[in-house]
Parts: C-alpha cells; structure tokens; sequence
C-alpha cells in the first residue's frame, strides 16, 4: 500500500511538470501576449520595451525562462509577479482561495445530500410515480446550464432584483472570516445552483447503481438472513453503490476547487474561477500560470485521494 | 409424525411486459422434521421461485401468489413482513447456488457471520463472533479465527460454500432450505460439500429441501423426490420408489440422460428433445407433450393430474398413460 501510494505521488509530482511545461509553452508561442509591452504603457518607446524586456529575462529563450519559473516555484513556492495587478501571483491565489473552497465544499455536502437521498428513495421505489417524477426532474437538472440557473434564481430570489427577494443576491459575497452568518447566506443560492447538476446526476447514477445492486445475489442472502429492508438497502446495497459515487466526487470536487468559472461570475463571488477568467482576458501570463497548475494540483491530487479511498472501500483492490 | 411445512396448490405468477409468467402452478408438498425433500426440475422449472415465495422473497406488486405455506402451524403466505424477518434466517434458513455472488464482497466473512447471528440474538459482538469462530470449525474450515477477518474473495469456491452452510446454520433453523448447493463447485467439492450437508443435518436434525437439477444429488441425500417441470408437480415419491420405478416420461427421460455406473458403457445418453416450455404461454394440456417420446391423442387437451400410481400409493404421477401403457413402452 505504502508502495503503491509512494508511486502515485511520484506519478503526481510529473503530471503536474507536464502540464505546467504545456501551459507555458502555449502561453509563450501566444502572439498577444507579450508581457513587456503590456508593463511599458501606452505608446512605449521601442528602448524602454526592450529594457523591460531584458529586465525580466523575456529575451532569453523559453527553456531558460520557464527554468527560471520553476526553480522559483519549486525551491521558493514563488509562482510569479503578475505585473498588471501589482502583486505576487501566489498572493493573489491565497486570497481567491477561500472563496473558491467555500463555494466547492458547500455546494458539495449539498448536492451529495440531495443526490444519495434522491437516489436511494428512486431505487428502493423502482416505476414509482415518485421514482419517475424524480428521475424526470434530475434530468432537467443535468440538462439546465448552470449560468441560466444562476440568473434565473437571482431573477427570483434575490434581494436586489427578486420577484420574492429573500437571499442575498449577486456580489454579496462576504468572506468566512469576517462574518460567518453572512458568508452562509450570500453562498445559499450560488451552493443551491451550483449543487442542481451534480446533485442530478448523482441521483440517476446512484438509482441506476443501487437498483443493479439490489438484484445481486448477495443481496438476497440478506432478506434470506432476516436483515430489516433499511438494513438491506442502507448497510449491503448502498455500500456497494456508493463506491462509484466516490470516484466522480473526488474527480467534480477536485474540479471546482480550481475554479467554478460560471458559477462564480453570475453571482460575482472573487474566487479562483474569476481570476483566472480575469487574467485569461487581460494576458497576465503569471496569473494564467498559477491558476492552471493549482487547478491541476487539485485535479490530480483528487484522483490520489479517490484511488487510495477506494482501496479502503473495496478490499478486492486492496489485496491485488 | 406432523409435517414441519405443508404446501398446498401453491401458485405464483408475475406480471411482466410481456405476460403473466406462471412460474409456478399449483404445487403440494410437505417435509416431515429433520427429512430431506429433493425439488428437481431444469431451469425455469419453478423449483426457485416456489421456494423463495415460501420465505416470503418474491413479494412485489408484480407478483401474484396463491395457495398456502403452513410452517410450524402458521400460513407463510399470509404472514406479515414482520413476522417473515423473524422466520427468515432464524427458523427457515437458505444455502444458494452460487457463493462468490451470494456473500457481500466487501465485508468480511466475520462481519457477515456476526450480523446472521445478531439479527436473531441478542448477543454481543464478541459473543457473535466466538459463535462464527465455532461456527467455521463446525463447516471443517482451519483457523477459524483469522479466517473470521477474511474478505470472501480470498477464499476458494468450497470454503466460501462451507461460509454460506456456516451462516445457515448460524441460529440451528428448523428448515434449511438448499437451493443448488452444489451447481457452481467443482466435482471433487461438490461430493464433499453435500457429505457435509447430510452430516451436519443429521447432528442438527435440521429438515431439508433441496433443489437441484442434477437426480445425482437428490440421489445421495433426500427422503422422498418431487420432479417438476414447467410449474407443476410431474412426479413425486421416496427417493428408492423413484429411482427404482419412475413412472412419468420425464423422470425416466432425465435419469436416461445422466451416465450411471450400473449401466452397459456402450449405451448411449439420451438427451430431452426440444427446448423447456415458455412459462407465459405453456403448451396445452400436459406441459410435456411436445418433448414426449409417449405422447397419444389425448395429451394436448387434457391436464393430466397428480394421482397416486396404485390406490393408497405414497408414489404420485401426473401422467395420462395407464402405468401399464407406461411400462410397456420401457
């Protein structure tokens, strides 16, 4: 196990050189951005966007810079100076961060609630009214884009601009920090839209699961013990269906810690997802840099997570 | 001697897309306490479904179920869900086909064991587990203990069946019910798994039915055989007078079509012509006509009943030849 673990962490430590070797290729070869000329200011001279441009080693050639870039990450956590806010990459990160986790973990308790609850009461009740109601209403979930929810719940619940104004609505953001019960409040609604699709699809996921399940063989030997209903669904059959479920959540949260770019623009919430939105419009390159490896830090170390919580979860992997 | 269970017309049918599946057609059969009833019958024969719908298993909207199931003086077909939960795995216990797919491959064999016991007794975990310890050795599995903290795919398929007879056994029930115990073994394990049927049986004076499709099994262990085919009792009688004499074409067609030691090498087995029959629109009259090597004039039309082979005989055929017709065609 520990062995195993050790090799994906390795395997971790070269995807995310891989990646940030791509991005900044990519942004290098990019035609608009030339960071020089975008710190000279208006109508620079030739001379002083050349002095800039030695003064922040762009005439050196790409392997030296992105070199340089990493040495700084690696040996100093310094992911660069973004030159169009005034201030070091990383801090900026820092400060964007909570916002995101706040709106990724929030709206995940939520839609696994939502999701595992749905699910269960559709598989237990299989060509129900109530089965085919839900699963109905989870596919309009999964269909409906999330920046559409977004405007349509602030078009009707918001304070400002609402037909039954009772949640704070977009840019009322207020960090966790400062005061937790309006930090809870203005995340209702952004945690609510955000968690509709996932919540929908983990619900038909996990009906389609547990119903498959609960035909297993292993699942009559339960009745055939005498074990309650509850405890056959909730102890054998969910236990099984669920270990799916945990593969795509890490994966989904691992996703949205790096940004939920829809979410947070409809409702003006200043996390990752907007700055990298930001930089990515402005050509801050540093920025652009930093918020795709931190997205892909999260993507990857998710997958770790799952991959080693699976093993708890299904002793079959374990032993192999 | 009062019969332990009693099944009388028992019939259940379900309502699928694509008709009413009579699985099973009115069927009778009782077990004496501590006797072996062996149900034998291909697949889709109705010898599953009879059996669960006695432990109150294939209750569902879909499902319609008639007849009576008395046990120990109470109607199963009538009791509550309640009352089937406290039978269930307490007095009436079950053995399936195949234990790789029947015990839950993430939870240990212990826990599995453990959760039998609790369900019916009120006794610690550590109680529970000594018991399931007992419980292993008493199925011939070594080291019981660390055994107790295996996962069931460790474990080959003749210790997860001796797990599964184990778990069975767990609350010493009335009635084990087997449902092909054997089918998913290896020949060598196959014999050794139905000894340790019989002998735990024996000690515990457990009743027993069996269900199988192999007349080799039915042959070492059970008291009196009832063959079924396409829902219904064709045949039924003590295992001696059914293997000596079988009288329905059936019977006689699937003993000619398994290898006996007692018989010329040099005869040929006979397999069953044609396909077992569809449940949702059987053939007419006697399910068995089309397949019949005997069938005359009458068989399409007419539904045979269960009757005894001589008057006041425990020997019972449903068949429309005379048993003379019967034995001159041998």
């Amino acid at each position: 196990m520990i062995r195993y673990i050790l090799r994906r962490l390795l395997w971790v430590v070269f995807l995310l050189f891989a990646v940030s070797l791509i991005t900044f290729v990519i942004f290098y070869l990019l035609p608009s951005a030339d960071p020089a000329a975008l710190r000279a200011g208006r109508q620079p001279n030739p001379a002083l966007v050349e002095s800039i441009r030695h003064q922040l080693g762009l005439d050196q050639p790409w392997y030296v810079q992105y070199g340089r870039y990493m040495k700084n990450l690696v040996f100093h956590f310094d992911f660069g100076f973004s030159y169009q806010n005034g201030v070091p990459v990383r801090q900026l990160i820092f400060s964007r961060l909570p916002a995101s986790i706040s709106l990724a973990a929030g709206a995940a308790v939520l839609w696994l609630v939502v999701g595992i609850g749905v699910g269960v009461i559709a598989a237990v009740r299989p060509r129900t009214k109530l089965d085919r109601a839900s699963m109905g209403l989870a596919l309009v979930g999964i269909s409906a884009p999330v920046y559409w929810l977004g405007l349509v719940a602030l078009y009707l619940f918001s304070a400002d601009i609402g037909l039954i104004p009772i949640l704070p609505g977009a840019n009322s953001y207020v960090p966790l920090s400062e005061d937790p019960a309006a930090w809870f409040t203005s995340l209702i609604m952004p945690w609510c839209v955000l968690a509709v699709s996932f919540a929908a699809f983990y619900s038909r996921l996990l009906r389609g699961n547990l119903t498959e399940v609960l035909s297993e063989d292993y699942i009559r030997t339960a009745r055939a013990k005498g074990l309650s209903e509850r405890r056959v669904v909730f102890r054998h059959g969910l236990r099984s269906a669920i270990t799916p479920i945990v593969t795509i959540f890490g994966l989904d949260l691992g996703i949205l810690l790096g940004g939920a770019i829809l979410t947070e623009t409809v409702f003006n919430i200043p996390g990752i997802g907007r700055l990298s939105y930001a930089s990515i419009v402005r050509s801050d390159l540093p920025v652009i840099q930093g918020t795709v490896l931190l997205g892909a830090f999260f993507i990857v170390f998710a997958n770790l997570l799952v991959d080693i919580f699976y093993a708890f979860l299904d002793p079959r992997v374990r032993y192999q | 001697m009062s019969a332990l269970l009693t099944v009388n017309d028992l019939k259940v049918s379900f309502n699928t897309d694509d008709g009413v599946v009579r699985a099973v057609d009115g069927i009778s059969y009782s077990v004496e306490p501590g006797a072996t009833l062996g149900i034998v019958g291909e697949s889709g024969s109705g010898k599953t479904v009879g059996t669960m719908t006695i432990m109150g298993l294939t209750r569902a909207a879909n499902t319609e179920i008639s007849g009576q199931a008395i046990f120990d003086g109470e109607d199963l077909l009538r009791a509550s869900e309640q009352q089937m939960r406290a039978i269930r795995g307490d007095e009436i216990a079950m053995i399936f086909q195949d234990p790789l797919a029947s015990l839950h491959p993430f939870f240990t064999i212990g826990a599995q064991l453990v959760e039998a016991i609790r369900v019916h007794n009120d006794v610690s975990k550590a109680a529970a587990r000594t018991r399931s310890a007992e419980l292993l050795t008493m199925v011939g599995l070594s080291d019981p203990k660390q055994r107790l903290s295996s996962y069931p795919h460790q474990f080959s398929g003749g210790m997860r069946q001796r797990v599964m007879i184990a778990m069975a056994l767990a609350n010493e029930p009335r009635l084990l019910i087997a449902d092909e115990p054997t089918t998913a073994l290896d020949v060598t394990v196959q014999a050794q798994i139905l000894e340790l049927i019989a002998e735990l049986q024996a000690q515990s004076g457990t009743a027993m039915i069996i269900i199988t499709h192999d007349l080799g099994v039915v042959a070492e262990v059970a008291d009196e055989i009832a063959v079924m085919y396409a829902g219904r009792i064709v045949e039924q009688g003590s295992a001696t007078e059914l293997f000596s004499s079988p009288q329905h074409p059936y019977t006689r067609a699937l003993l000619d079509s398994i290898p006996r030691l007692d018989r010329d090498r040099s005869r040929a087995l006979e397999p069953i012509a044609g396909r077992p029959p569809s449940l949702i629109s059987p053939p007419s009259g006697c399910a068995f006509h089309p397949r019949c090597p005997l069938a005359f004039g009458r068989c399409p039309d007419e539904l045979p009943a269960l009757e005894p082979t001589a008057p006041g005989s425990q020997h019972l055929v449903a068949c429309l030849l005379s048993s003379e017709s019967r034995s001159a065609e041998r």
